[in-house]
């Protein structure tokens, strides 16, 4: 039961190793020691230069929901192991299973009905401690069946993004997961409900070239990685050095695909406000019908 | 210069093929019409043993091999006319997508696909059919027109991925194909798509939404290259071949996960070595879809219910999920705690810096 166990911070950028077992830790970004409990009552934003850690799906919700509003949807959704994929001695009904004592989670989407300060909504949240939030088809399946929760109930869908891609491990039937999620988000546009995505960091891949830039309304998070293909993969094929503060989520906004960025901890107050303004109109769209 | 091309030179002969060639040359060489048969016997057996038994690395190869007959070699073959039309209506024109109205049988249908090249000034024109985001919308500009005017659709997959360049993400290069997959879950045309060599990426799926899904025999359609694949779970560009056989990447492979409809046949020795033979087949294959189409056998919702159904899940019962977790589930508001670290496998954080789709 790892979950409970683990208790220090890390970024991709810089090893663990760099920083500090205890109760101090130094941000891999102003290089401030910071209290680490200050850390985490800022929903893991360092309270001197902002840098925004990683949050997991649960936390992540947990700071945006009415306290004892969410109702988590489709958890038995879990994922199939189609093309009896290995790598080495691994298998990857094995990997998952490591999956999912690292996360805490049965796959990388979590989500069901909440609300927001009091707006009702169906919210979904990514989690990259899951086989770093990849899209296979039990992903792609939570995510459809969360759109039907949206669709039914006549909320508002919220999606919080985080992804390296496609999972690998589930081969083709991965990138069929792009079309399934984008006939989805048809379903949520032809119901005539908002539906709102947050980009968060690292949105790449599969995921940024299907429903996480098919929302109405895209938000992101402050410096998050944003973008289609990795810097590596296009240093690799262009042998060019990438220009600092490509694919942050600045570069998508100032590019046009990103309406604001919003801090985490300002995430929830936007959210409820945008649910109160965009609450579905009957009459309006009756009367769009009539003409 | 097609013709001139299906000939082939030693360096565009696969290693697995050279059997092949060298019965080939018997037969020319060969005189008398009993040996001679005799010979092409041998060879048609040959051929169904290398191309029966061919590694999934091997595979790919073919798919990739030089002479492998291009979308506009097809076109020019099985249309009686093409008028191409260009740009995207917002930014620019991508020769890596060829778009345009097409008469087949005096029938319109509209074209959309990549095109690889074939002579080298040609292949960097089109960027070895790695489309940017123009190309992408300006195949939904085509796409929607088709759907507007009431004509049918076709498309020809001939592509690597999307191009991974700085000026394609400046443009959008996810939000194009994004859009593209949306638009294609309700274009109300009747759509079929075809894999012609190399199929690869979101930048493939792009333009392959189609009611009915065809593949060559010899094509391969994949989530990503294996080299790269290799690079993101292996760690190891040079485990390409445990890559592509892991990943599944063939027809039949395909044809049994459910994801393409149906496997076209390719003449002997491949569509590389007989264009003609495999323009033939695709043109049945065309007429075959517009019949059906005109008897009204494509629906939108059935095209909606086909890519809603795709994948392989499970769904356990509840009480063995918790037990499999044993995370508290009574307040999921609660907090819970700090933030797990990533393990430092390192394949996560290598997964997202190469963006695998």
């Amino acid at each position: 039961m790892g979950f409970f166990k683990r208790a220090r911070f890390t970024s991709s950028k810089e090893s663990k190793k760099s920083i500090p077992d205890g109760l101090w830790i130094k941000c891999v970004t102003c290089g401030q020691t910071v209290y680490k409990n200050d850390i985490e009552l800022n929903l893991q934003v360092c309270p001197h230069c902002e840098h925004h850690y990683r949050i997991g799906a649960r936390e992540r919700i947990a700071s945006l929901v009415d306290a004892g509003s969410f109702e988590e949807r489709h958890q038995n959704v879990t994922t199939g192991d189609p093309l009896h994929f290995a790598v080495g001695q691994e298998t990857y009904p094995e990997r998952i299973v490591r999956a999912k004592e690292q996360s805490g989670l049965s796959e990388a989407l979590v989500g069901g009905f909440a609300t927001i300060e009091t707006q009702p909504a169906v919210v979904g949240a990514m989690d990259s401690k899951f086989i770093m939030a990849s899209m296979g088809s039990a992903l792609g399946e939570r995510f459809a069946r969360l759109v039907r929760d949206a669709v039914e109930s006549r909320r508002p869908l919220i999606m919080f993004a985080a992804s390296g891609g496609a999972r690998m491990q589930e081969g083709i039937l991965a990138l069929m997961q792009m079309a399934k999620t984008a006939n989805a988000v048809r379903q949520v546009n032809e119901a005539g409900l908002p539906y709102i995505v947050v980009l968060t960091d690292p949105t790449s891949g599969g995921v940024f070239a299907s429903w996480a830039t098919l929302g109405d309304i895209i938000i992101a998070e402050p410096k998050a990685y944003v973008g289609f293909a990795g810097t590596r993969l296009i240093e690799g094929a262009l042998k060019v050095k990438i220009p600092a503060g490509f694919q942050t989520a600045e570069y998508q906004l100032e590019n046009g695909f990103v309406d604001h960025i919003v801090k985490r901890t300002e995430m929830r107050e936007h959210l409820g406000k945008l649910l109160r303004y965009l609450a579905p109109q009957a009459s309006l769209r009756a009367h769009a019908a009539h003409r | 210069m097609t013709k001139k091309r299906s000939q082939g030179n030693s360096e565009q002969i696969l290693p697995f093929e050279k059997p092949l060639f060298e019965l080939r040359e018997i037969i020319e060489a060969t005189e008398s019409p009993e040996e001679r048969a005799k010979v092409e016997q041998q060879l048609r057996d040959r051929e169904k043993a290398v191309f029966g038994g061919i590694t999934a690395w091997e595979r790919v190869q073919l798919a990739r091999h030089p002479l492998r007959p291009r979308m506009l070699d097809y076109t020019s073959r099985i249309l009686d006319d093409f008028i191409e039309l260009h740009g995207d209506r917002n930014s620019g024109d991508d020769p890596a997508m060829i778009c345009g109205i097409g008469r087949f049988n005096g029938q319109t249908i509209f074209v959309i696909g990549q095109q690889k090249g074939v002579s080298t000034d040609e292949k960097v024109r089109c960027n070895f059919g790695m489309a940017h985001p123009e190309g992408y919308r300006k195949s939904l500009r085509i796409m929607k027109l088709a759907e507007r005017l009431g004509y049918p659709v076709v498309s020809f997959v001939d592509t690597p991925a999307a191009h991974p360049g700085i000026e394609a993400e400046q443009r959008g290069q996810g939000p194009a194909i994004a859009n593209n997959l949306l638009e294609c879950s309700r274009l109300n045309t009747p759509m079929l798509s075809v894999i012609l060599s190399e199929g690869g990426s979101g930048g493939a799926l792009a333009i392959a939404m189609g009611d009915e899904v065809l593949m060559f025999e010899h094509a391969v359609y994949m989530i990503c290259p294996p080299e790269r694949c290799a690079e993101i779970l292996w760690r190891d560009a040079e485990k390409k071949e445990l890559a592509a056989s892991a990943l599944r990447v063939s027809a039949a492979d395909l044809k049994e996960l459910g994801v393409i409809d149906r496997i076209l046949p390719e003449p002997e020795g491949g569509a590389h070595r007989n264009p003609e033979g495999a323009a033939a087949v695709l043109s049945d294959a065309i007429g075959l879809f517009l019949e059906r189409a005109a008897q009204g056998a494509y629906t939108l919702a059935a095209r909606q219910q086909k890519f809603e159904a795709m994948g392989v899940w499970d769904e356990v019962p509840m009480e063995s999920l918790m037990a499999q977790l044993l995370v508290p589930d009574e307040d999921p508001a609660l907090p819970l705690g700090p933030a797990a670290p990533e393990e430092s496998t390192g394949l996560e954080t290598e997964a997202m810096a190469r963006g695998s789709e």
